[in-house]
């Protein structure tokens, strides 16, 4: 059970930072994973009042507040314009759209969970995080990190052109993902984030230039079997290790050709 | 700590702890179609709006609608009671434990998108779980709803 003694509506990002500072205060996001874990926080940390939950879109880019709920994100015509509604559709199948209107991108980032659909996109997305004290971080490099008391403020994202897709496999909408997979073109070099191996999300880059010479169903094919073979995979009540490499192989393909628009 | 909100078009003044969950407060103040089901996300039957928005109110702190207004299926009795009486025209449920929450999240689907199609009701009702009916009874139920809107609308019926 999570109890809480005190709650706290920061005023600013700098009070926010410096009380999250204490092992027994946390930063609340939509508060969905947190309320699953047992634990006595001192004081929960509000940030809802600091204006992060606004999605931002600049000449480059697009920046996307900590506070942001996952129904916007699914919701924003010119994030998923860009990007070919794979943010969208990585987000539909979590929970519901009661769910998805507290949720929030904050917390799905800072918690690097495994499972994560939105951690998937947003590595293939090429995102960066921001945080409050250690600044610009790839996602990449983020998602690799240990869990510490910094605030993350916002996701930014460069609206370079490229050519993208998600797919998931779930034994049952709304359950948690078998396995989690996006890719994405950008400047030529083909690259797939998979998670839910059931670890979290991993980049895999066409070292060999498998689809260089062009996409088809045979070269996406070789691609998700190169993909499949750098990453290793784990099981669980969803999924054997062995299941989870073999559709890996599968989802790679068809994200390589739904990218590609190739039927 | 002191909460001030509005619910169902009432102003309220009352005191909570820094973990009360708007659930239990809402029941506290009486408003009994709030259903505690799984009590961690998964199941729909807290469903409440905020700020006109459905969310699970099972996971939300009260602390955090201080200043916003609250609506549960109490406040939305005349919308309620017209659609609740296609669910039950077609036999749609059985125990009905899962209605006020379904109820919530149609009604927010319906002034969201007025002409869902069959996936749409699908997918914006995915998290909304129903232990004893097969949720077809519920489609059924939604769809002629929509169809008698419709031909309301057109002076039909
Ligand atoms: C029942 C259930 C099913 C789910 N299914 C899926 C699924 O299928 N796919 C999927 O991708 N996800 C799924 N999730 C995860 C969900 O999408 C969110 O990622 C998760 O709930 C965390 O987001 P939150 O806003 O609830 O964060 P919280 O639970 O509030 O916070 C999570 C952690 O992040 C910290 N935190 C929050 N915001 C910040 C910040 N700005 N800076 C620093 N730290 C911060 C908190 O202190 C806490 O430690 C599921 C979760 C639940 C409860
Ligand atoms: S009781 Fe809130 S989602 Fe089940
Ligand atoms: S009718 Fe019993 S849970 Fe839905």
């Amino acid at each position: 059970m999570l109890t809480i003694r005190q709650y706290v509506r920061a005023e600013s990002l700098e009070q926010a930072y410096e009380l999250n500072q204490k092992k027994a205060n946390l930063i609340l996001g939509g508060m969905h994973w947190m309320k699953m874990t047992t634990r006595s926080v001192d004081t929960a940390i509000d940030l809802s009042g600091l204006g992060l939950d606004t999605i931002v879109e600049t000449d480059h880019t697009f920046e996307i507040g900590c506070m942001v709920t996952l129904r916007q994100l699914e919701q924003h015509p010119a994030l998923n314009a860009w990007c070919s509604h794979a943010v969208a559709d990585a987000v539909k199948d979590i929970v519901g759209v009661q769910f998805r209107n507290t949720a929030t991108v904050g917390g799905s980032i800072f918690g690097r969970y495994g499972f994560s659909d939105v951690l998937t996109v947003f590595l293939a997305l090429n995102a960066r995080v921001v945080c409050h004290h250690a600044g610009e971080i790839p996602l990449e490099q983020y998602a690799q990190m240990p869990a510490d008391r910094d605030i993350l403020v916002k996701l930014v994202v460069d609206k370079r052109p490229m050519q993208v897709s998600y797919q998931a496999m779930r034994h049952a909408r709304t359950d948690f993902p078998i396995l989690t997979c996006a890719v994405s073109c950008v400047d030529g070099v083909w690259q797939a984030s998979v998670g839910a191996r059931p670890h979290k999300a991993a980049l895999v880059r066409d070292q060999e230039g498998l689809l260089c010479g062009g996409v088809d169903e045979t070269s996406a094919a070789r691609f998700g079997d190169y993909v499949a073979g750098q990453l290793n995979f784990g099981s669980n009540m969803r999924g054997s290790a062995a299941y989870r490499s073999q559709i890996c192989g599968v989802l790679v393909q068809r994200a390589v050709l739904a990218a590609c628009e190739v039927k | 700590m002191e909460l001030k909100f509005e619910l169902n078009g009432k102003k309220i003044a009352t005191v909570v702890e820094a973990d009360s969950l708007l659930l239990d407060v809402l029941r506290s103040l009486g408003c009994a179609s709030v259903k505690r089901g799984c009590e961690s996300s998964n199941c729909g039957l807290c469903t409440v709006f905020v700020d006109d928005k459905p969310v699970l109110s099972c996971s939300v702190l009260a602390a955090r609608v201080a200043g916003r207004k609250v609506t549960t299926l109490e406040g939305l009795q005349e919308e309620a009671a017209d659609f609740g009486a296609f669910i039950a025209d077609q036999g749609a449920e059985q125990c009905g434990f899962c209605n006020p929450g379904l109820m919530m999240n149609a009604i927010a689907m319906f002034r969201e998108n007025p002409h869902p199609s069959e996936e749409e009701i699908l997918s914006y009702l995915s998290g909304n779980l129903c232990r004893c009916s097969g949720y077809e009874g519920q489609l059924r139920g939604i769809q002629s709803y929509l169809a008698f809107k419709d031909a309301q609308k057109k002076g039909e019926v």
